[in-house]
């Protein structure tokens, strides 16, 4: 029998399609890019950079995209400043800012630009969000960036892919963000360094594309480059709601793909779960974790503050107070978000139930600003890093679960499993 | 730069370090003024590191998924900035490993690190691709960087890189 020529995973069909040439993984390779993004924390530096250099224009100014997120509205002169470098580049370049107030840049690159098939490089390591559109979108530093934006190509690695299999129905109270929690607590922190990761399987095609996002999201917390999703049905929805359908292009990896490995997760067995401090692969079901009192609960970032997660958690809060003591911070990911949500009633939800809205952005997650921890102070959180000084100080603790956990958190003042109020 | 032979102190550190250990965000608004943030590079994880270490004659030793984390290129840099020589490190985190690379900071991957300890006085050859621990004794050979990050890294960094070659070059 001869040995068949195995087929491309995903990973090495869109960039063998942005290099002009046939690649496989373990090729060094120039890539094109279609974009490049970067926020006020890389930003500043990436524009230094690229003005070290010497270019003297962008290589596709409408492009690049410079979100100011992380420190919105920015609560020192340092950063007001860092922000002034940003507007006065973009204006002098013909590059787009996306300015306090309009959302996180890994929220507004799906809702605007995104598409299956593409190619993004991003100064901020959840880059990878976008591969749940069926991209290759990855994070890099700023002098990466500022070369991509000079020249509209980048250098890689073709990386190997890994196979993550969900399969089978998921339980009441469990969602995407404890189906990605439970892999990185199985593969770990490293798990997938270097490498791309292809979810796949009855469970995520079951999932709509707010969902998605969690996965790929995170996927650079168990170190991937790329955590790809092929595009589908419900891609084409997302896209149709952003008034894009025309962007959809179906992305499949062939049948005959090479892959690392295959990780298969039995998704009916997940159940409820969080990362504890101060790794996000220290996963625990809630079931099996004793009383641990929260401070302060946070339900938003690039991770779960979309409208799907803002509704799940006021779904859980109508008619509700928060436990006393504890500070409810809430924060859509996009203004578009923030209005949808006010339409619905969900922040009026969270308003009654005690909680404090943040504008659209970071908010607490980066530890800059609104809602920087207390020594001893723990906080339960939907983002996606729980690092010790995340939150602005490294003698504070942080659990990462999902908007449904956080919900039933901020009502009992301690980690609480959501099935016990659903 | 790659062709000196480097000298110094071990300061060593343990698995998944994350570059907010390295550089913490509460300090994001001296980005813009990285000599200063530099005062405060690896803070949060040896709050004394930076008054203990001798510019010029320090290694930063570390575990498995070194750098994992936000992409800020400040943490490589301010490493840099403050006379650590290299980073020598049983894993690293894939953007950390990139930024170190551009930023001009020598990075070395070994599964032997346990040959390291703490206040260890190393030489390091990097063209010749070999540790000397002159405390212990003993010696650590490691493998070349893949050619273009070699380039980047003996050209001092990407922004020298591009200034002279234009493009990447493979």
């Amino acid at each position: 029998m001869t040995a068949t020529k195995s087929g491309k995973t995903i990973a090495e069909k869109i960039l063998s399609a942005h290099s002009n040439r046939e690649l496989n993984s373990g090729d060094y390779a120039i890539i094109n890019i279609d974009y490049v993004i970067a926020q006020d924390g890389t930003g500043p530096l990436a524009i230094r950079q690229f003005k070290e250099i010497g270019f003297d224009k962008i290589w596709n100014p409408r492009n690049v995209v410079f979100f100011i997120d992380h420190a919105a509205p920015s609560p020192r002169f340092e950063i007001s400043n860092d922000h002034m470098i940003i507007r006065e580049f973009s204006k002098d370049f013909g590059c787009i800012v996306s300015d306090v107030g309009e959302g996180i840049c890994h929220q507004l690159s799906m809702e605007k630009f995104v598409s299956p098939g593409c190619v993004l490089i991003g100064a901020d390591s959840h880059s990878c969000t976008g591969g749940s559109m069926g991209a290759f979108t990855t994070g890099m530093g700023s002098t990466d960036i500022a070369v991509g934006m000079g020249l509209g190509k980048t250098w890689m690695l073709v990386p190997e892919t890994i196979k993550v299999q969900f399969l089978g129905s998921i339980q009441k109270g469990v969602y995407s963000k404890d189906l990605m929690l439970h892999l990185i607590g199985k593969i770990s922190a490293n798990g997938a360094t270097y490498k791309s990761i292809e979810f796949c399987g009855d469970t995520i095609e079951g999932l709509n594309q707010e969902e998605r996002f969690v996965l790929s999201n995170m996927a650079v917390e168990a170190g991937a480059k790329a955590g790809i999703i092929a595009s589908d049905e419900k891609t084409k929805h997302y896209l149709h709601n952003q008034g894009r359908e025309d962007d959809f292009k179906e992305i499949l990896p062939d049948s005959n793909a090479h892959y690392e490995r295959l990780v298969e997760i039995d998704a009916s067995m997940v159940e409820p779960s969080v990362a504890c401090p101060h790794t996000v692969d220290n996963i625990k079901k809630i079931s099996e974790i004793e009383d641990i009192k929260v401070d302060q609960v946070l339900i938003g970032t690039c991770t779960n503050g979309r409208l799907n997660d803002l509704r799940i958690a006021a779904n859980i809060l109508k008619n509700s107070k928060i436990a006393e003591g504890v500070r409810l911070i809430v924060a859509p990911a996009s203004r578009t978000i923030y209005l949808l949500a006010m339409k619905e009633g969900l922040i009026n939800t969270f308003v009654t139930a005690g909680g404090i809205i943040m504008p659209p952005g970071c908010a607490s997650c980066v530890g800059i600003h609104g809602g920087v921890l207390g020594d001893n102070e723990v906080c339960l959180s939907t983002q996606n890093r729980n690092f010790k000084g995340r939150m602005g100080n490294s003698n504070s603790f942080i659990y990462l679960g999902s908007p449904a956990t956080a919900a039933a958190t901020a009502i009992y003042g301690k980690i609480t499993d959501p099935r016990e109020v659903m | 730069m790659s062709a000196e032979v480097l000298t110094g102190k071990a300061f060593k550190f343990g698995d998944n370090i994350s570059t907010d250990l390295i550089c913490p965000g509460k300090y994001y608004h001296l980005r813009s003024t990285p000599m200063k943030l530099a005062e405060h590079v690896m803070e949060d994880a040896d709050p004394d590191f930076y008054s203990k270490m001798e510019k010029g004659k320090a290694f930063i030793v570390g575990g498995d998924n070194f750098g994992l984390g936000s992409s800020r290129e400040h943490a490589p840099l301010i490493i840099r900035l403050a006379g650590v020589n290299a980073v020598i490190v049983k894993s690293a985190a894939r953007i950390f490993f990139r930024n170190c690379i551009n930023v001009g900071l020598p990075i070395i991957i070994t599964e032997e690190i346990e040959k390291i300890k703490d206040g260890d006085e190393l030489s390091i050859d990097l063209n010749g691709g070999v540790i000397k621990n002159l405390t212990q004794n003993l010696e650590i050979k490691f493998p070349p960087l893949p050619r273009i990050m070699t380039d980047i890294l003996n050209s001092g960094g990407l922004v020298d890189y591009i200034k002279k070659n234009k493009d990447f070059k493979l």
